[in-house]
């Protein structure tokens, strides 16, 4: 048992190995998630995105996890929600209203590379917050008119967006609890 | 017996104060102050060459000192701008990130401490309650359970008391509606530090002391450029950036983005967006400084 | 020329005098050196070994300050019983009032000159070469007036040495107006001072309508605990006659001054504690202080016991009458008036901070001596200044005396000022 598990996660990690290989070069999804790259967001009709250079961040993946059917592709999907085999640092932490939801609510069954809304349409993972969106409606309009969320660049110009995901985990969205900066002298200690 | 000569200079110590000051200062050499910053008029009433010229002998004596390509700019306000500053109440976790990004990006001194920005620890049982918050609190994470943080800086005010009182006009409120100081003609009374309401005025207790690998070389003249001791400073905004477009210092690190920044006078602002959709406040409205300082609560 | 001999005849009057007058002076000057040497250090250090900080940025310079403008304002005020009352000796008690008023504004103004960060930079403040934020500035209202009442001041005292040193009769038409208009100039400068801080909002404490009546009332009580004392020194050893009547009517009047100051802060305890608002922290930690810090009870509570205790040795007949007993009230109510000025006055302004922040503020060694070096030298001032207002105004010392020489066995007799 333990032997065979051995060799076929060899398998797939040579098939992964291949895989990646093949796709340098040819798929330019990857270059564009490069850290640094910036998208521009698409304001659409609403009048209060009037600045259109306003740029959001990629989205911050774990190393070497995307795209996700360069594994995914060579598994057979299965729609029954079950404890995953492989994920284990995400079913771990998973903590997103886990009760009711699970992978599926969020990434699509046979497009592993896109993300899908409750409507059924697909969406790429640059777009993730109009994901959130379906749920969190208050928090993204906020966000695209620079209230919610972190901003960086020019007050009057270029800005640079974060995605929701860029702070918030969306497997376990919570913000975490930071160490806070050396405090500021007291003084009067420094007297006596 | 003490000779004649001597009770005739007390007596002129006496009398002519002023003139002793001035000279026993010169012989104790208190500072390598020169004739010419001596005799410098307030910057308001500086001609462009003037100021051209002064800019130019500091950026030659700060690159001097750190040892590192200076610049200095007296970039004015630009019309149709007025800066307002929002912060998020509900988002902040005091993490003091801005109090940090702000002492790098305004050269504050390290050794007297100065910071710009006091995160306050307040119980949320009591609300914002100035009597029983505490600065010094230091927990292994932020935020602590049962506490809110409610960082205060400069407020800008519409009405400042700080610029009111000061006996020699050596600080004003900018078209843009940053107030400045004009350190080399503040004389280092402190009355303004006493008429703040929001302890955002700070003074240079000794000499300032920055690492040289620490400073940053892009000054403004009203703004982050180093100070000298005895002299007033304070939050400007980060006038340096704000001026060129940039957010402020911390604005940028603040990692919950609960501090939100931009022109008062264009509708689309986000600041305009928080003042029009959110429910704001002001610190000690009460007093009718009128900041430019909001709070609001962004949940 | 006249002039520069008047100068002159007053030197040679302070460089003369008894072996006592010159231990007094010799110790005056010991003090100043040593205070000095604590004041130089502030220059070369910067502010910065005061304990004055962030929180707390006005301590004892500016209590001290404070204090003294008060003594100058009372001074003068001493004027009008002594008009009103028809007291004799009226020009004296006048010469003797301005010449503390003057020695009280000088070490106000050096009071100003120690605490700010930049001395060099004092021009700034003069009008014409400078710029005075005047009238929006209290600060550049207090520079005013208390220039002008200076200068008022030393006019008066000039001329009237000036004549009885020529032997001149002064004009009455010429000194009284000035003597009259220096009553409302002391009152302003005293109110323009407590307007300095009552004109901050942001500081609780001080922003309350009582707060300058209040100095005028601590005023009255300090500035004539002085020149009571004063007075009957110069009545012992000078020919300056003041009745006893006209003392007790000093004593009296400071009477009612105790007793006014008593009640507007009665007044005032009473609107804070009974509404006890969140102001009423400032006034907890002057007299109870808050949590572990107490270090500055002790200083309110010696004011106010000095005080109450000065109160009852002036309000009984008995005691007001008793010289032993009268002097005893004037010191104490003189230090508990410097202590409340000095530091309860300013400490709680300030603690806690406006953002709640407790920093406990206490006078620094520096601070005591530089404190030390200008009330040295201004009573060294004060006692030259005496000492020729007593040899022209009461030993008849003259332009004769210089031109002939013949006064110089004469000067020896010159008894010790203070």
């Amino acid at each position: 048992m333990k032997c065979y598990l051995k060799t076929k996660l060899k398998i797939e990690y040579l098939l992964f190995l291949s895989v990646c290989f093949l796709i340098i070069g040819c798929n330019d999804t990857t270059e564009a998630y490069k850290l640094g790259q910036i998208e521009k967001i698409n304001p659409g009709s609403k009048s209060y995105l009037k600045h259109e250079e306003i740029a959001v961040s990629p989205p911050p993946f774990t190393d070497g996890v995307f795209p996700c059917n360069d594994c995914h592709a060579f598994r057979k999907p299965n729609a029954v929600r079950r404890k995953l085999e492989w994920h284990e640092d995400i079913t771990d932490m998973f903590n997103h209203d886990s009760e009711n939801r699970w992978c599926l609510d969020c990434h699509d069954l046979i497009k592993r590379d896109s993300l899908r809304l409750a409507s059924g349409k697909l969406l790429d993972f640059k777009e993730s917050y109009k994901l959130c969106g379906q749920c969190h409606g208050d928090k993204l309009r906020d966000w695209e008119v620079g209230v919610h969320g972190r901003r960086t660049g020019d007050w009057n110009g270029k800005k640079q967006y974060y995605l929701c995901v860029s702070c918030h985990n969306p497997h376990s969205p919570k913000f975490k609890p930071l160490k806070p900066e050396a405090p500021p002298f007291r003084e009067d200690a420094e007297i006596k | 017996m003490k000779k004649p000569v001597n009770y005739s200079g007390r007596r002129k110590f006496l009398k002519n104060l002023s003139i002793f000051a001035v000279g026993s200062l010169a012989l104790s050499g208190c500072g390598p102050v020169t004739m010419k910053e001596f005799l410098q008029k307030n910057f308001r009433t500086l001609s462009k060459k003037e100021k051209d010229d002064i800019i130019k002998d500091l950026e030659k004596k700060y690159t001097a000192k750190y040892g590192k390509e200076f610049h200095v700019t007296d970039e004015p306000a630009a019309g149709g701008v007025e800066f307002g500053y929002a912060l998020d109440l509900s988002r902040c976790v005091g993490c003091r990130r801005c109090v940090y990004a702000c002492v790098k990006e305004n050269n504050q001194s390290r050794d007297p401490q100065i910071h710009y920005i006091q995160v306050l620890q307040m119980e949320k049982e009591k609300g914002i309650d100035f009597a029983h918050s505490d600065v010094h609190y230091n927990p292994e994470l932020v935020p602590e359970e049962g506490y809110f943080y409610v960082p205060v800086q400069c407020q800008q005010c519409r009405n400042p008391q700080c610029t009111e009182v000061c006996p020699v006009k050596a600080t004003w409120q900018e078209p843009d509606g940053i107030v400045v100081v004009d350190y080399n003609w503040c004389i280092g009374c402190r009355y303004c530090m006493a008429a703040c309401p929001y302890g955002a005025r700070h003074f240079n207790w000794g000499e300032p002391t920055i690492p040289a690998d620490e400073i940053n070389p892009e000054t403004h003249y009203l703004g982050n450029r180093p100070r000298m001791k005895g002299v007033v400073e304070k939050c400007t905004f980060c006038i340096k950036r704000v001026r060129n477009g940039k957010y402020p210092a911390c604005v940028e690190v603040c990692p919950v983005g609960a501090r939100k920044f931009g022109n008062l006078l264009d509708p689309d602002s986000e600041i305009r967006y928080i003042l029009a959709n959110k429910r704001v406040l002001v610190l000690k409205q009460e007093l009718n400084t009128q900041p430019r300082f909001y709070y609001f609560f962004g949940v | 020329m006249n002039f520069f001999r008047f100068v002159n005849g007053s030197f040679k009057i302070i460089t003369k005098g008894s072996a006592s007058y010159y231990a007094w002076v010799t110790f005056l000057i010991l003090l100043t050196v040593w205070g000095g040497f604590g004041y130089a250090n502030q220059l070369a250090h910067g502010l910065i070994i005061t304990h004055m900080r962030d929180s707390v940025s006005w301590g004892f310079y500016i209590g001290n300050f404070t204090f003294l403008v008060g003594v100058a304002a009372a001074s003068v005020m001493l004027v009008i019983p002594a008009y009103v009352y028809h007291w004799k000796p009226i020009k004296e008690i006048v010469i003797f009032g301005e010449l503390l008023a003057i020695c009280a504004v000088i070490m106000c103004l050096c009071f100003i000159v120690v605490d700010i960060g930049n001395p060099l930079r004092f021009w700034h403040m003069l009008p014409g070469i400078g710029i005075l934020n005047f009238p929006s500035s209290l600060l550049s209202w207090d520079f005013f007036v208390l220039n002008s009442y200076f200068i008022l001041n030393l006019i008066i005292v000039v001329y009237l040495l000036y004549c009885h040193f020529y032997k001149k009769e002064y004009k009455v038409s010429f000194v009284m107006p000035l003597v009259l208009l220096s009553i409302p100039l002391a009152i302003g400068i005293h109110t323009v001072t407590a307007f300095l801080f009552n004109a901050l909002p942001g500081r609780p404490f001080w922003n309350s309508a009582l707060l300058a009546p209040r100095f005028l009332a601590s005023a009255f009580c300090s500035g004539p605990a002085i020149l009571l004392i004063l007075f009957q020194i110069l009545r012992k050893i000078t020919k300056f006659e003041i009745k006893d009547e006209a003392i007790w009517t000093i004593a009296e009047l400071m009477v009612y001054a105790m007793f006014i100051y008593l009640f507007f802060t009665v007044a005032e305890l009473f609107k804070e504690f009974y509404s006890g608002t969140e102001n009423i922290l400032y006034w907890k930690y002057l007299l109870f202080g808050i949590g572990e810090n107490h270090e500055i009870v002790i200083y309110s509570w010696s004011s106010i016991i000095m005080g109450s205790i000065a109160f009852l040795l002036f309000l009984i007949p008995g005691t007001r009458k008793n010289f032993l007993t009268l002097n005893i009230g004037a010191v104490l109510i003189y230090g508990s008036v410097y202590i409340e000025k000095g530091i309860a006055l300013i400490v709680p302004g300030f603690t806690p901070d406006t953002l709640g922040q407790i920093y406990v503020y206490t006078p620094s060694i520096t601070e005591v001596r530089t404190a030390v070096m200008i009330f040295s030298s201004g009573f060294l001032l004060f006692t030259f200044l005496s000492k020729i207002a007593i040899a022209i105004v009461f030993e008849d010392y003259c332009i004769d005396d210089i031109s002939t020489k013949k006064r110089e066995e004469k000067v020896g007799k010159i008894p010790v000022a203070m």
